[in-house]
């Protein structure tokens, strides 16, 4: 049997109490007092253990992460004095793009390591913005490629992240012909970034960095902040270097199997520099997806170079730059990919997309779109249990002290996280009857999309649509 | 209320009993309060009140506390029993309930938790000012409307005389004709992932109603023996319980390939709910989870698939035949595949559909929604020139009444229920289901304890309640548009609108779609 990827997840209780979603509500002016009926005490899940000798103990009422939401208390108490809301701090948190729903289940998969399951049927809007406009496919019966549930170990996940050639030619003996450099990959497809904002502590940034230790994954840092004791994690790290500094960094760069560069009028002058200090190193190009430029044309420019991935960066919330009707990475993807296939570049090299990927069904839809993998920022962040409140931006304390974070446990968290999401994805390729990950590259007819089957389905029956399908 | 006959069924339908709910504090729509300092106990209140919002039995010194689910709001200011009006001490209080809020979601809002509440309480539609046909989903049945009726084809007929019945064979093969009396009936749920209780209830109710529920992949516990010209085995992919016996107990047998809510990925029965009577129904080992694998691993072909029904109709030669099959974007050749192979049934399961457990991110992403499954295989059949000679059922995401009606209209024969059911018996939808002990509310449970929350006369009457209901609704509308059958409506899309497909002018004539924002 081959081996497998596998990486074991350990439970990381949170150090603070979450953000709960619900607050309950006592009137307990109307409390019966000792009743042997109280609902507390015969709370199914035993959320109330701590207080409910409520009279004894007058807390504030509880934000509760644990409620499970079934009433029995609202419904049960014998004097009907129980009640809920939602919780105003939930409301809170996070924004439209990273909802309080988002940050509550990376909590979730952060502190258990599994992934969120529960029993009724979908709760959500019919169709959304962005990557929510689009259902991936399933194979009925057909399903050559799986081996029921236990088959899914062997489910590939790995992405290359090195330029492969145009095509292999072979000598008459059989050897190959050309020279083909060290194939660089890694087992899924997700590399870190450090984020731009919180409180980026040693202690935060080496979570991170153990966390993609452990995954077997790389993490993009800027060059400026590795020291000694981050410059340790050698292959793990993909420096993010400006071209001015190559120079600066000849040591690290001889040490580090890829560097992401900025895209810049002579990108390619950069590029010479750094292959010139190490010849095998991988190099993406980093682009920001500006409505300024012709983003698709530009990729099609800078994979003619001798480089072998093009980073491409939308906003946190996976939005155009520069734009007042900015477009979403799904569809910028499209357009990438498809433009690399139309110049007959597209199989060398790779596409890293960064922005809007808060869940794990991201990472597998931001690939049907055309990327080969992902980086994932902000994530990182929140399975450390930030909320994404800004105070740090503010200069204020971090609700959550990240500042006194040990780095076990927030790389325990992040793997957790990591872990989750894998079988997510794994659960997606398994439905789809793939393999590998790399199969799902640009398979948009592994996908459907609300604006098809609106028109395939519903136009032969209501006629011309009048409302403007908006799914960007 | 007297029991009913219809002529074109010859099926008396069951009577309708008020049944109240399980729970001390109902849930409304709003919180009525009477300020028990200002209350002199007159019973003016109780007197007036026609819903019995207020209660005061005679000889007691006061009124009960306010039945706060049955108040029909602040419309009742326009009527003459408004009790704050006509309270002297003006003691009583009324407003919207907060607790709303953090009850249901885009797909079963508040509302229509209450609505179905209320009608498997009543048997009647609600009176209260709630929302119970739309959700807030903001597409799919949610936007869709029937057209404005004719008046003038309107026809005087009585409930009893409309036929709401479906044909499950229509193939012309020498097996038996079977026609239930409603246009649905029960999804599978397993012995395992729901209470006994409340399995057999349903079993109970589908003899009453002449429908049919399904075993799931549970086995074929023997107290669904009395009732078993109404039950359904399911021969699902882990084959648990499935005997010869239990294929030929079934007036239907359900081949499962795939569920909506989770295409693709199989089933998982988690050890805490494999107690000792689970496992030897389902013949396996207490406390350890169950997989049912998916795909069949015996089925990689619709030749194989053929061999497979094959095989159930020689085990029982009057068997019907019904392949369940979720919604991938081929669906429409998968269901004309299953056709070939011999079904009398095609089951399209939808990808919004419900499940005892499933992750997250499969309910969400994986197939489509049964809006547009509907039609795509319905006009697949019809190119076919098979549409006639099978019948196709529609699931995943049929939440009430006019949900069927529009399924219908959209070209299914009929639906299958299975979350409807459930709220129908007090289900929040908290998704607790497949959790610890299971469903707190004593439904999706095999716990000792919860599980005998809930009795089975409870479920069958409440089920008979909201089904009724239901079928009242559908009487209204089939003799508004001048139809006697439900027959009639099949594939009567052109009675349906969408309301992102009219003009702006058009779209004010039709009731907007509910678009509260919700915190998720």
């Amino acid at each position: 049997m081959p081996k497998k990827y596998h990486i074991e997840s350990k439970a990381a209780p949170p150090r603070f109490y979450p953000v709960g979603k619900y607050a309950t509500i006592e009137f307990r002016e109307e409390c019966a007092g000792s009743c042997k009926k109280c609902v507390k005490k015969q709370c199914v899940y035993n959320i109330f253990k701590d207080n409910y000798l409520h009279h004894s103990k007058m807390d504030e009422p509880e934000y509760l992460y644990t409620c499970n939401s079934c009433f029995r208390c609202v419904q049960e108490c014998t004097k009907g004095i129980f009640s809920r809301v939602v919780n105003p701090e939930y409301r809170e948190i996070g924004d439209d793009y990273w909802t309080p729903d988002v940050l509550n289940r990376t909590w979730y998969q952060a502190h258990t390591g599994s992934i969120p399951v529960s029993g009724a049927g979908y709760r959500g809007p019919f169709v959304g913005k962005g990557f929510d406009s689009m259902w991936t496919d399933m194979s009925e019966i057909v399903r050559p490629t799986r081996d029921g549930i236990h088959g899914r170990e062997y489910i590939n996940t790995c992405i290359e992240l090195s330029r492969r050639p145009e095509r292999l030619a072979f000598n008459e003996d059989g050897t190959l012909a050309i020279k083909t450099k060290p194939i660089l990959e890694i087992p899924l497809p997700i590399i870190f970034q450090q984020p731009d904002f919180g409180v980026l502590s040693k202690a935060v940034l080496i979570s991170m960095l153990n966390a993609a230790k452990t995954m077997n994954t790389k993490i993009m840092i800027n060059v400026a902040d590795i020291d000694e004791e981050v410059a340790d994690f050698g292959g793990t790290l993909i420096p993010q270097i400006g071209k001015e500094n190559v120079q600066n960094y000849k040591e690290l760069i001889g040490q580090v199997d890829m560097v992401d560069i900025d895209y810049s009028d002579n990108f390619q002058d950069t590029i010479k520099t750094l292959k010139a200090i190490n010849k095998d190193i991988c190099i993406s190009v980093m682009l920001p997806l500006s409505a300024k430029i012709d983003y698709a044309k530009t990729c099609v420019e800078i994979s003619k170079a001798d480089m072998d991935t093009i980073h491409v960066v939308a906003d946190s919330s996976g939005r155009e730059f520069d734009s007042d009707n900015p477009r979403f990475i799904k569809d910028m993807l499209r357009d990438i990919h498809t433009a690399l296939i139309d110049a007959s570049m597209r199989s060398q090299i790779n596409i890293i997309a960064s922005g809007g990927i808060c869940m794990a069904e991201h990472v597998n839809k931001a690939i049907i779109c055309g990327a080969d993998g992902v980086t994932i920022d902000r994530s990182l962040l929140i399975a450390m249990e930030c909320r994404l409140c800004d105070r740090c931006k503010d200069g204020l304390p971090c609700p959550v002290e990240f500042e006194t974070i040990d780095a076990e446990y927030g790389s325990n968290r992040i793997v957790n996280l990591m872990v989750a999401w894998r079988n997510q994805m794994l659960e997606m390729l398994g439905a789809m009857g793939l393999r590998e990950a790399r199969r799902l590259r640009g398979e948009v007819g592994r996908s459907m999309w609300f604006e098809d089957l609106e028109r395939e389905n519903f136009a032969p029956i209501f006629g011309e649509r009048k409302v403007s399908i908006d799914v960007g | 209320m007297s029991p009913q006959t219809t002529n074109q069924t010859k099926h008396k339908l069951p009577e309708i009993k008020e049944i109240r709910s399980r729970f001390r504090n109902t849930i409304g729509k709003y919180i009525i309060k009477r300020n028990t300092a200002k209350c002199i106990a007159c019973g003016k209140c109780a007197e007036i009140c026609p819903h019995g919002v207020h209660v005061m039995p005679e000889n007691y010194l006061k009124p009960f506390r306010p039945i706060e689910h049955k108040c029909m709001g602040l419309s009742c200011k326009e009527t003459e029993h408004y009790c704050i009006e006509h309270c002297p001490e003006d003691a009583i209080t009324i407003k919207p309930n907060p607790l709303l809020d953090t009850l249901g979601d885009y797909r079963w809002t508040s509302e229509m938790l209450l609505g179905h509440f209320s009608m498997a309480e009543t048997g009647q539609a609600p009176h209260q000012d709630i929302e119970y046909n739309l959700g807030n989903s903001g597409g799919g049945f949610d936007k869709m409307r029937f057209i404005e009726p004719d008046s003038s084809l309107v026809i005087d007929m009585a409930d009893e005389d409309i036929d709401t019945s479906i044909e499950l064979n229509k193939t012309g093969d020498e097996r038996p004709k079977k026609t239930i009396s409603m246009p649905c009936y029960g999804g599978g749920m397993s012995y395992g992932s729901t209470a006994l209780s409340v399995i057999v209830g349903r079993a109970r109710a589908a003899q009453k109603l002449n429908s049919l529920t399904c075993t799931g992949e549970g086995g074929y516990p023997p107290n669904f023996l009395p009732y078993k010209e109404h039950v359904i085995t399911q021969v699902a992919t882990g084959l648990f319980g499935v005997r010869e016996e239990t294929i030929q107990n079934c007036p239907i047998m359900e081949f499962k390939y795939a569920q909506g809510a989770k295409p693709g990925l199989g089933g998982h029965l988690l050890g805490e709910k494999v107690t000792e009577a689970v496992a030897k129904m389902r013949e396996t080992v207490v406390g350890n989870s169950l997989f049912s694998p998916f795909p069949f691993h015996s089925v990689y072909s619709v030749e194989d698939h053929k061999k497979h029904v094959d095989w159930m109709k020689e085990i029982n030669t009057s068997v019907l035949c019904s392949i369940k099959v979720s919604t991938p974007t081929d669906v429409d050749m998968v269901a004309v595949g299953a056709y070939y192979a011999g079904a009398h049934i095609i089951h399209i399961d939808g990808s919004y559909g419900g499940t005892g457990a499933a992750p997250d991110i499969a309910k969400k992403n994986i197939a489509m929604p049964i809006e547009y499954a509907i039609p795509k295989v319905h006009r697949f059949l019809e190119e076919e020139g098979a549409r006639d000679k099978v019948t196709l059922i529609a699931s995943g995401g049929i939440r009430n009444g006019l949900d069927v009606a529009k399924a219908i209209a959209l070209g299914a024969d009929g639906c299958v229920i299975g979350t409807a059911d459930l709220v129908a018996v007090e289900c929040v939808r908290c998704g607790n289901c497949e959790s610890g002990r299971g469903c707190a509310r004593g439904i999706a449970t095999t716990d000792p304890e919860l599980g005998n929350m809930i009795d089975e006369a409870y479920v069958e009457q409440r089920l008979i309640n909201m089904y009724m209901a239901w079928r009242k609704q559908w009487c209204d509308l089939l003799r508004s548009y001048g139809l006697k059958s439900i027959k009639e409506l099949r594939g009567r899309s052109d009675l349906l609108v969408h309301l992102d497909y009219l003009d702006e002018e058009e779209r004010k004539q039709y009731q907007p779609a509910p678009s509260k924002k919700l915190v998720l």
